[in-house]
């Protein structure tokens, strides 16, 4: 191989993988909300498991974003996937940082909130608890992502802002120490 | 008499007899961090989140009198920690999911996890069971966001001369109660009125029927971080809560 030109190596690409456990989907609306900069995110990375590719299972990754507290034992076993597969992992948004809406139930029984919702509740004739063994079952109580593995980076927001998470993502591809300023970092 | 002065973080800063460390540093606009005291209230020095190092030694800036050629560490990343791990603490003792709080953006305590970078809970959650009081016609209590720091016991008792609010019980079991023996705010004589119905630094007492007539986003600290209000929080008054 000749060294006489110089090689046009495209900076190192990194690997991304994204999943959304207990939350609303408004964390990956975010991202998409970084507008024309997807061109160039996905010219610096390759997204792996994320429900942009619609890819199931999380290969080794550099960095996994993951929105939503947990709530069910998918939610666990999807985590510890993640947790395993990449070398950063970060809580994206209020549900996976404390538990956020979803976690609104955790003063309520969980048997009662059922019995409510699918038997009790207004309007409802010849009720039934969902019971498929497909069904992932649910957690006494939910859970943010910290309390379940160990995380390295924390995005706040409800959802953050495209502006954010570009922030957080270009930070850490650079190889700067990832920080979020005012007015970038809101709880809200 | 020569201006007598003490210095925070290598600034000189003048001030006078019966200021403490607070009100010397309010007044010459030097940001500290701090929750629990509001200049129209004699400080109780509760939070502890404006712990500052006097001569070495830490002390609460709001109650700490200032006295002549004192060297006071504020700003430094040991006592940011300490404070930050002081915020982690308190989030996780209660429920503050700020996105459906109606205090977001106005609220001391979000705003000093702004201002101290604040990421995460760290701690695991409490998430304790804390019914809300809806009972009055005027006022929502939300004890869930409730960080103790006796404001509305205080402006109750010594401006309104009502003592509506008490807290009760130790430790970790300590909580605001509301003085009826119903227990509900409906059964007191508060009114919207009161100084204590405005001077709640976090999202406990709360006006109704006002909600969101700022939209989050274009609320005080939105704009601008805590740490460059503090002309604000020097002449803040708690009739004036509302002023941005
Ligand atoms: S009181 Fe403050 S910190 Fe707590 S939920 Fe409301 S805005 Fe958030
Ligand atoms: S209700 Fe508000 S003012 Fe009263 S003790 Fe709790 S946090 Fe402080
Ligand atoms: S502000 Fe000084 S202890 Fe709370």
């Amino acid at each position: 191989m000749s060294n006489s030109e110089p090689s046009v190596r495209p900076a190192t690409r990194r690997c991304l993988a994204t999943t959304s456990l207990a939350g609303c989907f408004g964390c990956h609306m975010a991202l998409l909300d970084i507008d024309e900069r997807l061109f160039e995110l996905i010219e610096r990375v390759d997204i792996d498991r994320s429900p942009l590719t619609d890819i199931k299972r999380c290969g080794r990754c550099d960095i996994g974003l993951v929105e939503g507290g947990i709530c069910n034992a998918e939610n666990v076993h999807v985590l510890r996937e993640f947790r395993r597969q990449c070398k950063l992992l970060v809580a994206v948004g209020a549900c996976a940082i404390n538990g956020g809406l979803p976690a609104q139930r955790n003063h309520l029984d969980l048997g009662q909130c059922l019995q409510e919702v699918y038997l009790t509740g207004p309007g409802i004739v010849h009720g039934q608890v969902p019971d498929d063994p497909e069904l992932p079952l649910p957690l006494d109580k939910v859970h943010p992502v910290h309390e379940v593995v160990r995380v390295d980076y924390f995005i706040p927001g409800c959802p953050p802002s495209g502006d954010a998470l570009w922030k957080f993502i270009t930070d850490l591809l650079d190889g700067r120490t990832p920080r979020l300023g005012h007015p970038l970092l809101h709880f809200d | 008499m020569d201006a007598r002065s003490l210095s925070i973080d290598g600034l000189p800063v003048p001030f006078d007899d019966g200021q403490t460390i607070m009100d010397a540093s309010l007044a010459a606009g030097i940001f500290i961090p701090h929750l629990c005291h509001h200049p129209q209230f004699t400080p109780q020095g509760s939070c502890k989140l404006c712990t500052v190092r006097a001569n070495g030694r830490y002390v609460s800036a709001c109650t700490m009198p200032a006295s002549e050629g004192m060297e006071v560490e504020s700003n430094t990343p040991e006592l940011n920690d300490k404070r930050r791990t002081m915020l982690q603490m308190l989030f996780v003792e209660g429920n503050h999911f700020c996105p459906s709080c109606e205090k977001s953006g106005d609220c001391l305590l979000q705003a000093l996890a702004y201002e101290l970078e604040m990421l995460g809970p760290h701690f695991p959650q409490f998430y304790p069971d804390r019914p809300v009081d809806a009972s009055h016609p005027d006022v929502l209590l939300d004890f869930n966001r409730c960080i103790l720091c006796e404001l509305c016991v205080r402006a109750s008792r010594d401006v309104d001369g009502k003592s509506v609010f008490a807290l009760s019980g130790r430790g970790i079991g300590k909580h605001l109660i509301v003085n009826a023996e119903s227990g509900r705010l409906a059964d007191t004589d508060f009114s919207l009125a009161d100084k204590a119905a405005h001077v709640c630094p976090v999202g406990v007492i709360i006006a109704k029927r006002r909600g969101f007539a700022v939209p989050i986003g274009q609320r005080r600290f939105d704009g601008e971080p805590i740490s460059r209000r503090v002309d604000w929080l020097a002449r803040r008054r708690a009739d004036d809560e509302e002023e941005q």
